[in-house]
């Protein structure tokens, strides 16, 4: 599956670590949430970058401790038509001011990259090629935006409040 | 009317060129029907018995004439001449073809129309009162909120997949006529005691197959504050909210579960970690959507003009102004309701014949406004009442000046087996055989206010559980039978009407009908109590008696 970080395809530098498996001491890991809860102290006390993934039918709230000390939180979406990601991505970036990289797994299709970059996810594991070869282009798509998210950008409300602005300076 | 500017109307091209790239992508095989569906739903498209249905919205029914034009031209061009209005506030065509959907929607876009979330599991179109801004009384036009909400809701980036289709409506007016009770979200505008206004938020209405009256979670909630309150509701809804049975994942289900209490409690906690960020609305934006709403330039009329005294004398005149005519706000002029439910006719068709027509008329007579109602009905919202006799010529012209407004040939139905794929049985024959049995306009209008709802399954796309009579179909052993419920309403003091025994077969509905209407005839107490109030009264069982002592 194609990983697009950054607007760009790359190669995965996290290793995915099964609940069986042990956890090595070098390298970036990603593991379960139920591993992860195992015993977070330690886990986050590596020296090596830590990353969960978080089931979308938990409260982030659970995370919420570890947040500054993990270097990614991967999020599911089961179906590309289960959305609880959406809201726990804003969440942790909007509400807990997490700032490591948020990844959308599962079914992710380009048709939903415009929703998950302003829901504040900024690391695709992309099913199909041709999707996340044409990541660039469809996430330009859209130059509109009607809600205020964590993303910054401005809402349509407030580029019109901008014009009106504007246009009572250029004539008082 | 609200005007969109350069922003919207960016958002709706740019629409229109994303789904033009889905149906490529589509008929190319690059994607699924699976994956499609999703995003052909999130543009009003449905696969049905005979062919795509395409689904328009029309924002809070209202409409300009040239968007009214645009819609004649969809119908004539790319279907068969005909489209439907719809309980939604929404416009359906039935025989579009696939390929052709990129460009209807490009031309609708030109005039300001698009079929985004028509939908699809997400915020649908919002809906209001069919009369919003005119009608006497009303604390403010409640389009604006609509607007504001319509604005919010579009390409929702964390709402766009919830667990199940969501439908919002607003009234402003103490008389409900956007039957707010019904819908995932109700709002009623009004001022609280310091003179603010703000809306009563009511949660988890709906029908489908399992009908709930939505509740009020907060009795006042400030404008300001809209947004955000709604943000936490969808939020928790998000979350919580049934995915593991679609017939369970509504936000009525939800509420049911937990109680009002609870999770009006799990709103609260949410709103409350969130209620002053980005979405609160400053006076200033408020006042900026309110500025592109126009107004007609109204002319200083007094009521009851000479041309309209005189016109009265004409009987059938006088029958269609009795019926159709509602007060506005301003002196002199009218609320017009054009019935598109003719005897014998399907509920809420019109031709695109009639929609240019109705266009035109809308150009002369109305400041080129239309609005379309939750019945099935369209409206010209600000005709001068000394217009009234020649424009009641011009409608009786072209089929929409039929008196029944209200009455009981003013049947809301769904497509049933005629065109749905969901339908175990026919609506439109039942309702067309039942405006034939009650053509006769005095029996109807000595029935008084009646409302008749058909639907063609458990779904009650026809709002059957709100009938003052409801017709659900239901399929016994491949046959069609229907049952029959009296008492539902979907105003202010909505319920959900009660089944008075089985199942009648096809061939009886309309003779059951005519029992119900005899029953109350001779049981109401007055000649002005209304069948609804009779019912109330009474209860099921004389109805159920008389409807059953001789099956
Ligand atoms: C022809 C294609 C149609 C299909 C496949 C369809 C499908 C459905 C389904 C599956 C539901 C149940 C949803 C639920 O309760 O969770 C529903 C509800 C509804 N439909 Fe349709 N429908 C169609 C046409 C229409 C039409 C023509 C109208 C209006 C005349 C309409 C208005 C409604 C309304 C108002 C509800 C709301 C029920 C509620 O309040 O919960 N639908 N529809
Ligand atoms: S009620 Fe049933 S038959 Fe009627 S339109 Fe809705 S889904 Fe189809």
């Amino acid at each position: 599956m194609p990983l697009v970080k950054d607007g760009k395809i790359v190669g995965d530098s996290f290793i995915h670590v099964a609940d069986d498996v042990e956890i090595p001491a070098e390298g970036a890991v990603l593991m379960s949430a139920a591993r992860f809860l195992a015993d977070p102290e330690a886990l986050v006390g590596r020296n090596n970058p830590t990353a969960v993934i978080w089931p979308n039918n938990r409260d982030v709230d659970d995370l919420v401790p570890w947040l500054s000390k993990l270097a990614a939180v991967a999020l599911v979406f089961p179906t590309f038509r289960d959305g609880r990601a959406y809201s726990q991505a804003r969440l942790l970036r909007e509400r807990y001011k997490y700032r490591g990289e948020l990844r959308a797994t599962g079914q992710v299709l380009r048709d939903q990259f415009v929703f998950m970059l302003r829901a504040g996810f900024d690391t695709f594991e992309v099913k199909k090629d041709a999707d996340a070869e044409a990541f660039a282009a469809t996430a330009r798509r859209y130059t509109v935006f009607y809600q205020p998210t964590g993303d910054g950008r401005i809402t349509a409300l407030h580029r019109r409040m901008q014009q009106r602005h504007q246009a009572e300076s250029a004539n008082p | 009317m609200y005007a969109y500017d350069e922003i919207d109307r960016t958002l709706i091209n740019e629409r229109v060129s994303e789904f033009r790239d889905q149906v490529k992508r589509r008929l190319s095989g690059e994607l699924t029907e699976d994956e499609f569906k999703m995003l052909r739903l999130m543009n009003g498209v449905y696969l049905q018995l005979h062919a795509y249905m395409f689904r328009v919205a029309i924002p809070y029914g209202t409409l300009s004439a040239d968007q009214m034009r645009k819609m004649a031209h969809v119908a004539r061009r790319y279907d068969r001449g005909y489209g439907h209005f719809t309980t939604r506030q929404n416009i359906q065509f039935n025989w579009i073809k696939l390929a052709d959907l990129p460009d209807a929607l490009e031309d609708l876009a030109k005039v300001g129309i698009h079929a985004m979330q028509t939908s699809g599991n997400c915020t649908r179109n919002i809906t209001t009162d069919q009369w919003a801004g005119v009608a006497p009384g009303e604390v403010e036009d409640p389009r604006i909120w609509c607007e504001l909400l319509r604005q919010y809701s579009t390409m929702h980036p964390e709402f766009s997949f919830l667990p199940r289709k969501f439908k919002f409506a607003i009234t402003a007016s103490a008389h409900d006529r956007a039957a707010i009770k019904v819908h995932d979200i109700g709002l009623r505008l009004h001022k609280n005691d310091g003179g603010e206004t703000g809306f009563e938020v009511l949660v988890g209405g709906g029908l489908g197959r399992t009908p709930f009256i939505g509740k009020t979670i907060k009795p006042f909630v400030p404008g300001r504050d809209l947004l955000s309150y709604v943000e936490a509701i969808l939020r928790v809804y998000n979350q919580y909210g049934r995915r593991d049975n679609i017939y369970k994942a509504r936000i009525k289900i939800l509420v049911h579960e937990l109680g009002i209490e609870k999770f009006a409690a799990e709103v609260e906690d949410e709103w409350l970690a969130m209620r002053d960020n980005a979405l609160t609305l400053d006076d200033e934006v408020v006042e900026d959507i309110r500025s592109r709403f126009t107004y007609p330039h109204y002319k200083q009329l007094t009521d009851l003009p000479d041309e309209l005294k005189a016109a009265s004398a004409d009987p059938h005149f006088e029958a269609w102004r009795l019926n159709s005519v509602a007060p506005h706000r301003r002196p002199g002029y009218s609320i017009v309701t054009l019935s598109l439910k003719p005897i014998g006719g399907p509920p809420g068709d019109a031709t695109a014949d009639q929609m240019d027509a109705i266009a035109d008329l809308a150009d002369k007579y109305s400041f080129g406004e239309i609005r379309v109602g939750h019945e099935q009905n369209l409206a010209l919202p600000h005709v001068a009442q000394r217009d009234l006799p020649a424009l009641w010529r011009a409608l009786d012209k072209i089929g929409v000046a039929t008196p029944n407004v209200n009455l009981v040939t003013d049947i809301i139905a769904c497509p049933g087996l005629d065109y749905c794929s969901l339908a175990n049985t026919r609506s439109i024959p039942i309702a067309q055989e039942l405006t034939r049995r009650f053509a006769n306009h005095d029996t109807a209008n000595l029935i008084g206010r009646l409302h008749v709802n058909i639907s063609g399954c458990i779904n009650a796309c026809g709002h059957h559980h709100v009938g003052h009579i409801g017709i659900l179909g239901v399929e016994k052993n491949g046959e069609e039978f229907y049952q029959i419920t009296i008492g539902g309403r979907a105003d202010e003091h909505a319920v959900v009407g009660t089944l008075i025994g089985p199942a009648v077969p096809y061939a009886d509905v309309a003779d059951v009908v005519e029992d119900i209407v005899e029953a109350y005839l001779a049981l109401r107490a007055r000649p002005d109590e209304l069948f609804i109030d009779a019912v109330k009264r009474l209860g099921v069982e004389p109805f159920k008696e008389r409807v059953y002592a001789t099956r």
